[in-house]
């Protein structure tokens, strides 16, 4: 029994610990943005890495969901005679949430799995060894520039996903199921609030943007550099992400909306 | 600044652990300046351990390294990059930037330090790359070189800068006959023409010993035997004699700290 409580304790002492860690690293990571005034080359290049190769799979992910969402609302509102709604509907479920969750877990498994293992394996080659004995800090040369990439890209992906999506429920609903164009846009214009939906859609971007940066490159900073390690550091990445992006959208739709 | 003469390096009753694993029992050891001065020791007994803690990326749990009169545990990290900015090193690995071709490689320190005109950079940098033989693989990428090439292209790297002091671990490790003999007269001409100080670990004897003035034998965290390559070759110690001329048996161990093998292979542990 004893021995169970104590591996239990360790355990999460352990955990515990590692947030510690992951702190100051954030800490650590913010005070290092401001190097990006002098070296904007730094942060373009990475803007492309995460960002730019994200993108198709977003887009083509957002045109899929729109036109299912646009089926699904149809076949129930249809019920109601209220299929002029669908565009007002698609438009609120992506902008407020599927938009950023959608695109949030997308860019953790496709931009932030690969930020892990790309920092893990620079470890792993002691080329962060080496950047350290050339007095370059790579706070300032590796992290940070990854880290504010993130938390641009990330809700400029949101909205193009969302901006898909509306298209991909008007190809649906308008062109194959029959709903009037007219009604599709003009209820959606009118019931969809700019400062209400839209921006509070981009601030829930941007948190997701922040955190799964912050995840993934912690992540691959404190793997064990070893090609297992930088494996399961990985996994880490998308698990963690993926959860934070889960309950943060909970916590934040619950003080939003 | 210190006085000619004096060791640039000087390492006193250094103590480190990894874990429960006491890799440093009270080591001092002085670098001589302008030297050759190399490291032996067998295999997993820290070297490349110690030089990250010249290097200052490793923290002492006691006693001091001073580098040219900075104690480097003590240093801010500004201070310390100052003094990085005066240390080459080569990693046993090479540690080149797989984002970035040889040139772009040999070229960071001076971009990211400097702000000379592109000319003399790649004036600098071809000139670094030819001494070592890597000229017309400039625009390889590192994924595209040998392991020899690589850390040849790392030298390079860590010249560039001019520094004060360079590391060298294992450089030799991968080089064919050739561009052994190369490296070894560059680590010397460096040495000489520029007056830096060298530190090197190495397991070829007979190249170390050839380019050394300098030779510490390290083992079980402190120092064994240290001295001239004469001295050491004439050392009555029946452990110097057994590790310069490498016979399995005497009082280095070869295996890592075991338990019994006998036992062990019948399963009785
Ligand atoms: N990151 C690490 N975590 C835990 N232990 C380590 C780590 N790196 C090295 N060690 C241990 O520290 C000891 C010294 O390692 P080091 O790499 O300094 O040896 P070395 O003298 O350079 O050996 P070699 O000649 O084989 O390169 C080894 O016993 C190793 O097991
Ligand atoms: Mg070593």
């Amino acid at each position: 029994m004893s021995n169970f409580l104590q591996k239990f304790g360790a355990y999460w002492l352990g955990k515990l610990e590692r947030l510690g860690r992951a702190t100051l690293f954030l800490f650590h990571l913010v005070a290092a943005l401001a190097s990006l005034v002098k070296r904007p080359s730094l942060l373009v290049k990475q803007l492309h890495a995460s960002g730019v190769m994200t993108l198709s799979i977003v887009l083509v992910s957002g045109l899929f969901v729109g036109m299912v969402l646009s089926l699904q609302f149809y076949n129930t509102l249809i019920d109601f005679g209220q299929e002029e709604r669908v565009g007002t509907l698609v438009a609120l479920t992506l902008v407020r949430e599927l938009g950023p969750v959608v695109t949030g877990l997308l860019f953790a498994g496709r931009a932030g799995s690969a930020m892990t293992a790309e920092i893990g394996l620079m470890k792993a080659t002691e080329q962060l060894s080496g950047l350290e004995m050339m007095a370059v800090d790579p706070f300032k040369r590796v992290f940070a520039p990854r880290f504010l990439a993130g938390f641009i890209a990330l809700p400029m992906l949101a909205a193009m996903f969302s901006a898909v999506g509306v298209m991909g429920g008007h190809l649906v609903g308008v062109e194959v199921l029959g709903v009037d164009a007219n009604a599709y846009w003009s209820q959606m214009h009118s019931s969809v609030s700019f400062t209400h939906d839209v921006c509070n859609g981009l601030v829930k971007g941007l948190v997701f943007g922040f955190v799964v940066s912050w995840i993934s490159i912690f992540e691959g900073a404190d793997c064990i550099p070893t090609s297992e390690g930088v494996s399961s550091a990985t996994t880490r990445t998308v698990v963690y992400s993926s959860l934070a992006i889960l309950g943060l959208d909970f916590l934040l739709t619950a003080v939003m909306f | 600044m210190s006085e000619e003469g004096e060791a640039l390096v000087k390492i006193r009753d250094l103590h480190f652990s990894r874990g429960s694993n006491a890799i440093f029992r009270g080591l001092s050891v002085d670098i001589p300046r302008g030297k050759v001065t190399t490291i032996l020791g067998p295999s997993g007994t820290g070297k490349t351990t110690l030089l990250k803690m010249i290097g200052g990326q490793l923290k002492a749990a006691s006693g001091s390294i001073v580098v040219d009169g900075l104690n480097v545990g003590e240093l801010s990290r500004n201070k310390l990059y100052d003094l990085r900015k005066r240390m080459g090193m080569l990693f046993q690995s090479g540690a080149l930037l797989t984002d970035l071709s040889v040139f772009e490689n040999v070229a960071y320190p001076l971009r990211e330090h400097t702000d000379l005109p592109e000319s003399l950079i790649s004036h600098l940098v071809l000139m670094r790359l030819h001494a070592v033989g890597l000229r017309g693989a400039k625009d390889f990428s590192p994924a595209e070189l040998s392991g020899g090439m690589a850390r040849r292209a790392a030298l390079a790297r860590a010249l560039v800068f001019d520094p004060m002091m360079i590391m060298y671990d294992e450089p030799f490790t991968g080089q064919d006959p050739i561009s052994m003999g190369v490296l070894l007269e560059l680590i010397q001409t460096v040495n000489t023409a520029l007056g830096l100080t060298s530190l090197m670990v190495s397991h070829d004897l007979e190249e170390a010993m050839s380019i050394s003035d300098y030779l510490v034998v390290i083992s079980e965290g402190i120092v064994v035997e240290a001295g001239s390559p004469e001295q050491l070759k004439s050392s009555t110690s029946e452990w110097i004699q057994q590790f310069l001329q490498g016979k399995p048996d005497g009082p280095v161990p070869f295996q890592a700290p075991a338990p019994d093998y006998e036992a062990q292979l019948l399963g009785k542990l």
